[in-house]
Formats: structure tokens, C-alpha cells, sequence
């Protein structure tokens, strides 16, 4: 706040001004520093329209730190030839003097010296008039009151040069009254206090308006990751669905139950290397349940079930190689084979969400873990037409009606729908999941009734997720290398929304 | 899935007609392809080679098609038409006979016992009367590479050899011999060599080195004679110069080694099947057909069933009794294994999307999983408590969770990795820490203080469970400033344990004990205990351990076992 005397006396200098009137000129004639009365006026402003101030700038001239001393003492050349004496003076010893050197030239220049240069003992300098008019210190005597508009822009120029003034820019205001105008300021309170709320006293206060355009103080709170917001409501959806969540916290598996129990064969590209991560410590999963293998493998080589099978000499060995799991398909495979071994069959619905790895190449789209959403469901009699209901009803609850399927091929399901959508900014179809009834093949092996359908479909818990909050690098939404400020500034998630 | 890249002009001419790009996009979708990409050669050479290598290359128009991995039948021009002008009903579903040479006996190929040790089945087939064209001679080759990619395995399965009948004559011996008995001029080189030569030579063939390790080890290695002791081929490798085959060539022999009979059969199947339309008699060389009953699964009647399965080159008819449809699976259609089968061709032909969508009736209440339930609860109030949630790998390095962490890596019960293409892959984590440290190194542009949490798996080597390993879920947090903040991690401890309802205490309740652990700071790390059992620890970091992660900052970490609390 600006001293308080200096608002006022700035205040009654505005109401007796007419018109208006200009900051520095106020500095000026109250003798103060015209910052002190930028202060005056900026604590003004905040009263609200006590007074209205708009900025202007304006040049004038100064004297430089040399001009001043030519004001005060004379220009170099006057000093020159008054300190001559009569009997003249040797050029060495005028030139010795601080103002000797440029003052010389310009005294010659002005013919009001002359140097004798064949006198004995050396060159000697004389006047050569009896009196001078020192012109330069008369004009910046002229602009040292104020009053350089007198003087013509050439000499002004030339001063310039001889770097005796300079122009400068000064910013200020033009002070007029606003429509609250008044001599006298009551104080504005900045806040609400508890005493003033105990003495009643704000009922007289006047308090300062808020600035409505700043942004608030960001609280200090913790941040849940966007995945993990998505989830949350993947879960909530299958939960409103009536689905039960499997328990999916195993992500090492054997092959047999990643594979072989789905009906995958041996040879299939995705058992490669290439694809799919084998453990060397522990290698081998060492406890299957025998006669429910053994089934398994007559139905790979020799067929059954209604199935020519695939014909092939299949292998423990390869069922027992571990691998971290490629699918939760694998705990989908598990649990029908526990449903399977009751005494009854209840029909059920499942699901989960949770990590599955591929040993892939890496780019902007793939890791070598992602989130996979999976749902099943058994009972008996199931149809394809029972898929695609409840797959709209499950992708209503996120927001997509429009969907349409395409015939696919997965070994373990038949028949195999990938599910497409209608992207609205895309304008196009585009894939979102995919989904299929598994095949009796892997069912029967299990011991489920004949007569039970199983139907199911799975998608990734990533892609939503990058087209929900608009990432287009994978690794900036999961991983190490995100971006904690994404995950700060991320907002709540409604898939539906 | 496999992509079959062919002549869009070439292929609308062979289905009579033409279709905008949208069109065939639409029928594709229907018969379960998809039209991945509209390019040309040109378009291909210049993005993968730049703009003046592209210079002269063809710019007819290409479309990229992706296959169902079990269609084999559909991977080249002539098993794509034909399946889509049977399935748009424009023709007749082909039946494939296998006839007899009008002259003579059919073509004998005999096995000999020595094959077993390398690759022990065989089966051929003539081709007989074939007109080629360079379309037709391209795509004959082009079926052969995408079914070695493909159903062959990169010819470990089976692979395909092509001979110029005429240029050779049978019967035919499939043998194997020690690779320097072995002794033949391979296709396209001007001299002769031996398998021990060849091999040598291939090691440098971008293309051929990739098989040799199928027979590389082997004492004998694979070889077709004809009767003149001519080697045909010596498979998987390289066939002999001899009887290559021309665009002149009348009469096709084809054999398929194998180390799996069922895909040999298949493979020569459809090579025969594909190219028998070019023959003097069409569809003709040998087949076999299987007749599968099928009962009906659609509110459709019988006669609209067998009818949609004509359309899908499954010739099917109403039996007598009216109910059942027998179904005759061509040679093509290796895929059909089961009546369900049948049953997906019966919906793709009737439209997926022309099935009415049902709910089904099934009435089940939902559970859900106590280890998820808890899990969420607790994010919820860890991040209320003023830390952010990470989301970290669970694969890394072993320096991670070992070297980085001041530990030996004997000691951690981690679970290793066989086949990791990098370093980021050896191990699945044993702890968060690693995760979160990463976190802040990859963040430390942000605000102090960092305060970091996670709750998720962990794996450990387990040997009572049947894969000799199990996960663990794991809540760890680490508080990253200018101080160590040893109070603040076990603030947030003592809000855990809180929200869990454990009370401070020495027996029932929690407490935290001096512990000694090499990734904390001497003196300042505790072990946490909670109903007599330890679950965890928390602590300021060893500055090594800071500065291994890249960090600069004191950090104090706090790491439990959630499991107990369920």
C-alpha cells in the first residue's frame, strides 16, 4: 500500500485539476519520485472507480552526465579559452588539461584561439578575441529547466552526438476522476475475519474485490493412475452385469493350462519364441490334473468329442514348459475346469482384468504386458444371438450402441466374432474386441455337460484407455516413463460419458 | 493372420465384375477378410526404399487382404475367388476329383526307412495338363511361400518341392543319405554340388539360411531321386535345377516332406486344389471327401441350412429322415474338424449380423475377488492420504531387483526368464520398489515432494503350487525431497494400518522393529510387524540405491505384503 498521506494529497490534487492531469507532472510539482506516485495511483485503482488512469508515454530530453558538467562549469572550448592569459599559455600544458584536448579543436574550429607554432620554446596558443559566447552551455542550460521545445531538433541532434543528451521514454499516467471519485478512502479489507465476524464490524468494512480470472491453489492431494481409473470402472460393469471376478493373480502358467486345455495346438505360431515368454527358473509346472491331461491329449492327436482332432503326436513335455501367462484365457480355462469337477452344474458368469505379456517388439501401440478385460459365460443352451445381446449390452454401458461382427478365426473358439464399432470422429468401423463360443473341443475334455455353451469375449484395458484421455504413446500411459502431470490433470472416468 | 497381396484388375476380372474400394471392403467383412491395404509395388519400393528405387516399379493396384490363419484355402487369387463367387452364389461349389493318367500308371513315390531319422512322411501328387500363365505361374510360387510361412511352419512341418514332370520320370524315391553322399546341381546354380557344400553355401542366402537349421545336425539329410537317380529336391533346402519348373511346364509333380503327416496331406491338398482349375479338366487330381453329419443348432429349417452351406463350398443336402444334412467337407476345407464347424460357415453365410441378439436367462449374483476388493479400497485412501498412484512394469532387469537394490540375486526367489529379447525382460519383479524408483528418475523434473504408491503383483518362485511359483500383491509407496521424510512413509504406515483396523501393539496389533537391510541406510530402516507376523519394511534408502536409480534426493519407501489382511 502506498503511503497513505501521498494518496490523498494525489486525490485533492485530481479534483482540483480540470480534465485531468499527468503523473509525472504531479511528481514533479509535489517534489516526490514519480515512482511513489505510480504506487498512489496502482492503490487507487484497486479501490474500484475512485479514478481512472490510462497509461501513455512520453519523450523528452535529458542531459547526460557530461552535458550536466557543461552546464554547471561551461563547454570544453569556453574553459579552453578562459584559461588562457593574456601572453598565451604552450600547447603542452593545454593539453594537459582535463578539457584541454576537445576543447581545443572546437576553440580553433570557433577561430577564438590561435597556435603559434614557430614561437620560441615551443608552440604557444593565444586568444584571438576578447570575449565568447558559450552557446552549447546556454542550450543545455535551456533543456536543464525543462524547456528543450525551445531549442530547434538540429541543435537537439547535435548535442545528441556530442553525447551531452539523450532522449528518454517516460511512462506515466493520465489521471482523471472516476465516478466514485472522492478525497477522502475508507481502507478495504482484504478478508473476512473472525473478529470482524465477533464485533459485527464488516458490516461497515468495504472489501476488496476478488480477481475472478486467477486460477485457484491446486490442492495438495494424491492422484489415482487413468489405467487404473478405467479398470475401476470395467470392473463396476461387469459387477452391475452380474459377472464374478476370477482370481487372476497368477502370471506364470503352464502351457497346458495357457494352451493345451484351450485346444491350441503344439505347433501353433503363438507357442513360438517369438511370441511368448518361457521361464528357464521354474521351468516346468510339475502337478496336472492326470486323467482330465490325458483327455486333453487324446483329443489334440487322436480326436473325440464329435472331433477329428488335430493329429499330431503331442507332448507333455511341451504342456509342462511355464511361460508367463499370454492370455487370461488360461484362469478362464481353470475355472471351467473347476466348475466342470462340481456335482452339479450352476451356471456362471465370470470375469477379470489383468496383466498378460507377449514377448513382442515394442512400439507406440505395444508393450510386452498389457491389461486384458475378459467375460464369460456358461449355462446351458447358450446362443450366438445370447453372445452379441450381451455384448451390446456390455458395450452400451460404455458409451458404443453401434456394433456389428466379423467373422474370425481363433483355435479355441467357433464360432469367432471380432467386434467392431462405429467411430464417430473416425467415421469408420473399427475393431474393439474380440469374442466367440469355445469350442467343444476344450469344453468337453473338461467334463461339462453336453448341452453347455460357453461364451466369451475379451478386449484390451489399454486402447479404451488411450482413446478415453487421447494418449497416443503407450509407454506415456504406462510404465515408468509416464508423465506424472498427465496423471495429476487426468479427470474422472465415465466411459459412458 | 496372413496377408495375401493380389491384382485388384486381375481379381476383378476373375469375379466378373468391379467394385469400389468400400464395396469389397463391406464383402470382405461379411465372408470374415479384411481388406487391410489398397497399395501398388511402386507405393511399397518407395516407402520402404525411398522414391528413386520406386522409379519404373509397377503401379498396378495391390489389395492387401488378411486371412483367417486356418484358411488356407484362401491364400491365393484363385481360392479367394473361388470361395467368394461360390459364397455370392455366381458359381457351383467345385468337387475335386482324383483321376488316373489316361496313359499308364499313376506316379509312385516310395519311402524309404532312413527318412525316419529326419523327416518321416511324404505325399505327391501330378498335376497334369496345366496351362500356365506369368499370373498364374507367379501365384503357383507365391501359394508355396505363403503355406511354407504359414501352415508349414517356415518348413519345419512340411515343405512343398515343384517339378517339371515331363523332365523326369518315376517311380520316385524318398531317402535319406549322409549329407556328402548327396550330390546334385541346385536350382538356378551351373554346377553340381554336395548337401555338405550347399549348406556351406547357404549360410549367406538371406532367404535359405533361415531353414538350414532344420537338418543342419541331422547324420542324414532328406533326397528325391527319380528312377534315373536324378535328385529332384533335397527338402526343406532347395530343389534340384533339373526339373524346375517353367511357365512351359505341362506337367506338374509336387511332393510334400514332413515331419507331420496331417499337415503334408493338407499342404498338398491345397496346392493341388488351388491350381487343379488351370488343368485340361478342371478340379481333377486327387481328393478325398468326408461326410460329417450335422444336426441343426439355428431356428433356420434344414433346407435353408444346407443351402447357406453350399455357399460356403460346403455342398450339403437334407438327409432322408429330413433332420440331419450331410455335409461333404472338399479338400480345401482342412479346417472343418467338428460339427461346429459347419455350424459358424452355416452363420457366416446367413450374416452374423442378421442374427437376432438375445439375452440370455442366466441368473447369477455377483462376487467379487477379496484380493481386488481390498486393493481397491486401499488405492482409494492412498491416494486420499496425498500419494499418486504408478503403474510400473512387471518385467525387468535382474540389476533392478538385485544389483540396484544392493542384493544378490540368489537371494530374491525371482522367477527367470528364458527367451528375453533385452535386458527390460529377464525377470518378473520380486518388489515395487524398482517400479516406483524408476518413476521418480523418469520424473524428476516435477514438484518436491514426489509421493508415489502402488499396489500390484509381485511374483515369487513358490515351490507348492503347480507351476513352482505364485504372485504376491504388494503395497509399496516412496516419499522422494530434499529430507528423507522417514516420518511421512511411516505416517502413511500407521494410515494403513489404520484403514485395515490393526491397533498399535506388540501382539495383536503392529509395531516396527531396528531391521537390517542392505537397500535402506544403516539405522534407518524397520521391519513391520502385525499380528506377530512380519509383513514388510519401511526406511530411508541407501544413498547407493538412490544413486543407482539415477536419483539425487533422500527417499524413504515403505514395502508390505497386503495378502494377510484378507
Amino acid at each position: 500500500m502506498a503511503d497513505a498521506g501521498l494518496v490523498e494529497t494525489l486525490l485533492r490534487c485530481v479534483e482540483k485539476a480540470d480534465g485531468g492531469l499527468d503523473s509525472q507532472d504531479v511528481a514533479t510539482s509535489l517534489g516526490v519520485d514519480h515512482q511513489a506516485i505510480v504506487g498512489a495511483v496502482k492503490s487507487l485503482q484497486a479501490l474500484g472507480d475512485v479514478i481512472s488512469a490510462e497509461q501513455r508515454s512520453s519523450k523528452h530530453w535529458e542531459l547526460t552526465g557530461e552535458g550536466c558538467e557543461i552546464a554547471e562549469q561551461g563547454s570544453h572550448e569556453a574553459r579552453v579559452f578562459s584559461s588562457i592569459p593574456d601572453e598565451g599559455m604552450p600547447q603542452g600544458q593545454l593539453m594537459k588539461l582535463a578539457f584541454g584536448k576537445v576543447g581545443f579543436s572546437k576553440a580553433m574550429s570557433n577561430k577564438w584561439i590561435r597556435l603559434d607554432k614557430g614561437h620560441e620554446g615551443g608552440p604557444r596558443v593565444f586568444r584571438t578575441v576578447e570575449n565568447i559566447e558559450d552557446s552549447v552551455r546556454d542550450k543545455l542550460l535551456v533543456v536543464q529547466k525543462g524547456q528543450s521545445s525551445q531549442l530547434e531538433e538540429k541543435e537537439k541532434s547535435e548535442l545528441k552526438k556530442r553525447k551531452l543528451l539523450s532522449e528518454v521514454t517516460v511512462k506515466s499516467y493520465w489521471i482523471t476522476k472516476g465516478s466514485l471519485f472522492s478525497t477522502t478512502i475508507t481502507k478495504q479489507e482484504t478478508e473476512l475475519t473472525p473478529e470482524m465476524i465477533a464485533s459485527g464490524s464488516w458490516k461497515e468494512k468495504k472489501f476488496k474485490p476478488y480477481n475472478f480470472e486467477a486460477m485457484g491453489v491446486a490442492p495438495d492431494c494424491g492422484h489415482l493412475h487413468p489405467l487404473m481409473k478405467v479398470r475401476t470402472q470395467f470392473r463396476q460393469i461387469f459387477l452391475e452385469m452380474g459377472f464374478t471376478e476370477m482370481p487372476t493373480n497368477n502370471f506364470i502358467e503352464s502351457s497346458f493350462w495357457n494352451f493345451d486345455s484351450l485346444f491350441q495346438p503344439q505347433q501353433h505360431p503363438a507357442r513360438d519364441q517369438h511370441d511368448t515368454f518361457f521361464l528357464s527358473d521354474p521351468a516346468q509346472a510339475h502337478e496336472f490334473p492326470l486323467d482330465y491331461l490325458e483327455r486333453v491329449r487324446k483329443v489334440h492327436s487322436e480326436g473325440g468329442f464329435g472331433s477329428q482332432g488335430y493329429k499330431y503326436d503331442w507332448k507333455i513335455e511341451e504342456a509342462q514348459k511355464n511361460i508367463l501367462r499370454t492370455h487370461t484365457t488360461a484362469v478362464s480355462a481353470r475355472m471351467l475346469y473347476k466348475l466342470a469337477q462340481k456335482e452339479k452344474f450352476t451356471p456362471v458368469k465370470y470375469f477379470s482384468i489383468d496383466r498378460v505379456f507377449r514377448n513382442e517388439t515394442l512400439d507406440a501401440t505395444h508393450l510386452a504386458e498389457f491389461h486384458q478385460i475378459e467375460g464369460v459365460v456358461a449355462d446351458y443352451g447358450l446362443t450366438l444371438g445370447d453372445l452379441m445381446g450381451i455384448l451390446h449390452q456390455f458395450f452400451t454401458k460404455l458409451g458404443i450402441t453401434k456394433l456389428r461382427f466379423k467373422p474370425a478365426y481363433n483355435p479355441y473358439t467357433e464360432p469367432s466374432m471380432e467386434v467392431f464399432s462405429y467411430h464417430e470422429g473416425l467415421k469408420k468401423w473399427v475393431e474393439v474386441g474380440n469374442s466367440g463360443v469355445f469350442r467343444p473341443e476344450m469344453l468337453l475334455p473338461m467334463g461339462l455337460p453336453e448341452g453347455v455353451t460357453v461364451i466369451a469375449w475379451g478386449l484390451s484395458l489399454e486402447r479404451p484407455t488411450m482413446i478415453k484421455y487421447g494418449i497416443n504413446n503407450i509407454r506415456e500411459l504406462v510404465g515408468h516413463k509416464v508423465n506424472l502431470q498427465m496423471v495429476y490433470d487426468s479427470p474422472v472416468c465415465r466411459l459412458d460419458a | 493372420m496372413p496377408t495375401v497381396s493380389v491384382k485388384r484388375d486381375l481379381l476383378f476380372h476373375a469375379l466378373g465384375r468391379t467394385y469400389s474400394d468400400e464395396e469389397f471392403d463391406e464383402l470382405c467383412f461379411e465372408f470374415g477378410l479384411e481388406l487391410d491395404e489398397i497399395t501398388s509395388e511402386k507405393d511399397i519400393i518407395s516407402r520402404e526404399q525411398g522414391d528413386t528405387k520406386a522409379e519404373g516399379a509397377s503401379d498396378v493396384i495391390l489389395y492387401k487382404i488378411d486371412v483367417p490363419a486356418n484358411r488356407y484355402d484362401l491364400l491365393c487369387l484363385e481360392g479367394l475367388v473361388r470361395g467368394l463367387q461360390v459364397f455370392k452364389e455366381k458359381m457351383e461349389a467345385p468337387r475335386y476329383r482324383r483321376v488316373s493318367p489316361t496313359s499308364g500308371e499313376p506316379q509312385r513315390l516310395v519311402i524309404t526307412e532312413e527318412t525316419a531319422a529326419v523327416r518321416p512322411h511324404a505325399v505327391a501328387a501330378v498335376l497334369r495338363n496345366i496351362t500356365f500363365t506369368q499370373e498364374r505361374y507367379d501365384s503357383f510360387i507365391e501359394l508355396q511361400e505363403k503355406l511354407h510361412q504359414n501352415v508349414c511352419r517356415k518348413r519345419t512341418l512340411v515343405a512343398i518341392g515343384t517339378h517339371d514332370l515331363d523332365t523326369i520320370s518315376g517311380p520316385f524315391t524318398y531317402t535319406a543319405k549322409p549329407p556328402d553322399d548327396i550330390r546334385f546341381t541346385p536350382l538356378n546354380q551351373a554346377q553340381e554340388y554336395t548337401a555338405t557344400e550347399l549348406m556351406n553355401l547357404y549360410k549367406t542366402d538371406s532367404h535359405l539360411r533361415h531353414y538350414l537349421h532344420i537338418i543342419e545336425d541331422k547324420p542324414v539329410y532328406p533326397v528325391i531321386y527319380d528312377s534315373n537317380g536324378i535328385v529332384l529336391s533335397m527338402p526343406p533346402i532347395i530343389n534340384g535345377d533339373h526339373s524346375k519348373i517353367s511357365l512351359n511346364t505341362k506337367n506338374v509333380f509336387i511332393e510334400c516332406t514332413a515331419t507331420d503327416l496331417t499337415k503334408a496331406k493338407i499342404v498338398l491338398d491345397m496346392m493341388v486344389t488351388m491350381f487343379c482349375e488351370y488343368c485340361e479338366e478342371p478340379f481333377t487330381s486327387n481328393g478325398n471327401a468326408i461326410k460329417l453329419p450335422e444336426e441343426t443348432l439355428m431356428d433356420e429349417s434344414t433346407e435353408r441350412i444346407a443351402q447357406l452351406l453350399t455357399k460356403m463350398c460346403l455342398r450339403s443336402e437334407v438327409m432322408s429322415d429330413g433332420e440331419q444334412i450331410e455335409v461333404e467337407i472338399p479338400p480345401t476345407r482342412s479346417d472343418v474338424i467338428h460339427a461346429c464347424d459347419i455350424m459358424e460357415d452355416a452363420a457366416m453365410a446367413y450374416g452374423f449380423n442378421n442374427i437376432i441378439r438375445t439375452t440370455p436367462r442366466t441368473y447369477t449374483v455377483a462376487n467379487q475377488l477379496p484380493l481386488n476388493k481390498l486393493t481397491e479400497l486401499l488405492r482409494q485412501d492412498l491416494a486420499a492420504a496425498g500419494f499418486t498412484e504408478a503403474l510400473t512394469f512387471a518385467l525387468c532387469s535382474q540389476e533392478d531387483i538385485a544389483d540396484k537394490l544392493l542384493k544378490n540375486i540368489s537371494d530374491t526367489r525371482a522367477c527367470h526368464i528364458a527367451n528375453p529379447k533385452t535386458a527390460e525382460f529377464q525377470v518378473a519383479r520380486t518388489t515395487l520398489l524398482p517400479g516406483l524408483l524408476k518413476t521418480l528418475a523418469a520424473n524428476r523434473k516435477m514438484p518436491l515432494p514426489l509421493r508415489l504408491f502402488e499396489i500390484s503383483d509381485v511374483v515369487l518362485k513358490d515351490e507348492t503350487k503347480d507351476v513352482g511359483a505364485k504372485n504376491n500383491r504388494r503395497l509399496c509407496a516412496v516419499y522422494y525431497n530434499k529430507s528423507p521424510g522417514f516420518e511421512v512413509i511411516h505416517g502413511l504406515m500407521d494410515r494403513v494400518m489404520q484403514l485395515l483396523e490393526v491397533k498399535p501393539g506388540r501382539d495383536e496389533g503392529y509395531h516396527i522393529q531396528a531391521a537390517q537391510d542392505s537397500s535402506f541406510f544403516p539405522g534407518r530402516c524397520a521391519e513391520i510387524f502385525a499380528h506377530g507376523k512380519s509383513i514388510g519394511r519401511l526406511g530411508v534408502l541407501h544413498p547407493d540405491v538412490i544413486s543407482r536409480f539415477e536419483l539425487t534426493m533422500p527417499c524413504s519407501a515403505l514395502d508390505i505384503d497386503i495378502e494377510p489382511f484378507l
